[in-house]
């Protein structure tokens, strides 16, 4: 049985079980005083509008260049892409492959599995909650992960200024790409899994009462 | 019914019966596996060394480069400060409150709450603020994020090698040593020893 079925409910900062008497608005944990609620309000749409903006930034992010180097001789505008390409042609295909899929892989595979979970809990799916809960996991694992290359043009601007041999500054593709991986975190930590579960317990409810037993 | 010995599931909200553990045992979610709660032996002393040697660590790392490269003799280092003050100076804002956010500020919110909440508790003294602070400490979670920035600083090492001679600075070994740690931090920090504890002394 759900928690809320029975009129617990879990606080989410502490874990304190707190029971309330039905039609009680503006509950809060006996033990921490956090706000709580049966599910996080209004989870989908937040996680719809984070999700959208995170698309629509996806684009620039991945199209505008990250880093502009100039030398004496020349400039260049690296994307996310080509950069990859870069790494892979020079030899260093494991770095290639470290960052592709930091900021490639991970940002694209978090918008698509966010996308799914929210479209199947809104379609009130009851198919696998257990595998769309530990996607929920993975997502919110690894979504701190595509940070990666904000952090490696941090760094390279930082040592390679004021050199005869070049300079590197910050492209707006960093920007876009940085509020990319800020969006699919807030979007991540706005989602509510268990909404996944909640068809499931009420299926389950409408069979027990069917069936006369508990 | 005594709600102490209940527990919801976060991830899905399954009420279940808290069960005693074992030391270094974990209680997960009967029906989605979440991790609910760990045991661990002095949980909160553990935290507290782990914290300590944080912070000394994450002094270190800020009070030396991180790398340096050398061009025709023309040498230069710089440490995760520079780089982001760097950034804000050529306009950047936006990705140098990102990366201040993420390596600097939430790291040393974390470890000066842990300790706030932690050193006087050692003492038994109760402290004022166990509620927002532990909320804050929740909410600030995933946006520490060292271990990303290490592995981006090391990428950015290797990109740069091709370039130039690369000289790697104290700071990143600070930087290699505090992301275990920090990771322990995590594992044996447990709120529910901390209410316990708060509880007892109240």
């Amino acid at each position: 049985m759900t928690a809320a079925q029975l009129g617990f409910y879990g606080c989410l900062i502490c874990h304190y079980v707190t029971e309330c008497a039905p039609g009680t608005t503006d509950m809060r944990c006996r033990r921490c005083g956090a706000l709580l609620h049966r599910r996080k309000p209004n989870s989908i749409g937040r996680t719809w509008a984070l999700l959208l903006t995170g698309y629509l930034l996806y684009i620039p992010a991945n199209v505008l260049p990250v880093m502009h180097t100039g030398s004496l001789f020349s400039t260049q505008s690296d994307t996310i892409m080509s950069g990859i390409v870069y790494l892979w042609t020079s030899g260093s295909w494991y770095l290639a492959a470290v960052v592709f899929i930091a900021s490639i892989f991970v940002p694209a595979a978090k918008l698509a599995v966010l996308t799914f979970l929210v479209i199947s809990v809104q379609r009130r799916s009851t198919w696998g909650p257990l595998d769309r809960t530990k996607m929920y996991r993975v997502v919110e694992f690894i979504g701190r992960w595509s940070m990666l290359d904000i952090f490696v043009v941090t760094i390279l601007v930082a040592l390679v200024r004021l050199q005869s041999l070049a300079t590197i500054s910050v492209g707006l593709g960093a920007v876009a790409f940085g509020a990319v991986v800020v969006l699919t975190m807030v979007a991540a930590g706005q989602f509510d899994p268990r909404l996944i579960w909640d068809p499931q317990a009420d299926a389950h409810s409408f069979r027990d009462n069917t069936h006369g037993h508990s | 019914m005594d709600v102490s010995e209940l527990i919801v599931c976060p991830d899905c909200d399954c009420l279940q019966r808290r069960v005693p553990l074992p030391l270094g045992g974990a209680a997960r979610c009967s029906r989605c596996d979440a991790l609910l709660y760990r045991s661990c032996r002095n949980g909160t002393q553990k935290t507290l060394a782990y914290t300590v040697t944080a912070l000394f660590l994450f002094l270190i790392a800020n009070s030396y480069p991180i790398a340096g490269i050398e061009v025709q003799g023309n040498r230069q280092a710089a440490s995760l400060y520079d780089a982001v003050s760097l950034l804000w100076q050529e306009g950047h804002i936006e990705v140098a409150v990102l990366v201040g956010l993420t390596t600097l500020i939430t790291p040393i919110i974390q470890i000066g709450l842990v300790l706030f909440l932690l050193v006087p508790l050692q003492f038994n003294h109760l402290v004022q603020g166990v509620a927002p602070v532990l909320r804050i400490l929740e909410t600030v979670r995933p946006w520490s994020m060292m271990e990303v920035f290490f592995l981006g600083v090391l990428v950015s090492l290797f990109k740069l090698e091709q370039l130039a001679h690369v000289e790697v600075g104290i700071a990143l070994w600070a930087f290699a040593a505090m992301i275990p740690i920090l990771i322990a931090v995590g594992m044996t920090f447990e709120p529910d020893e901390i209410w316990e504890k708060v509880r007892m002394l109240s």
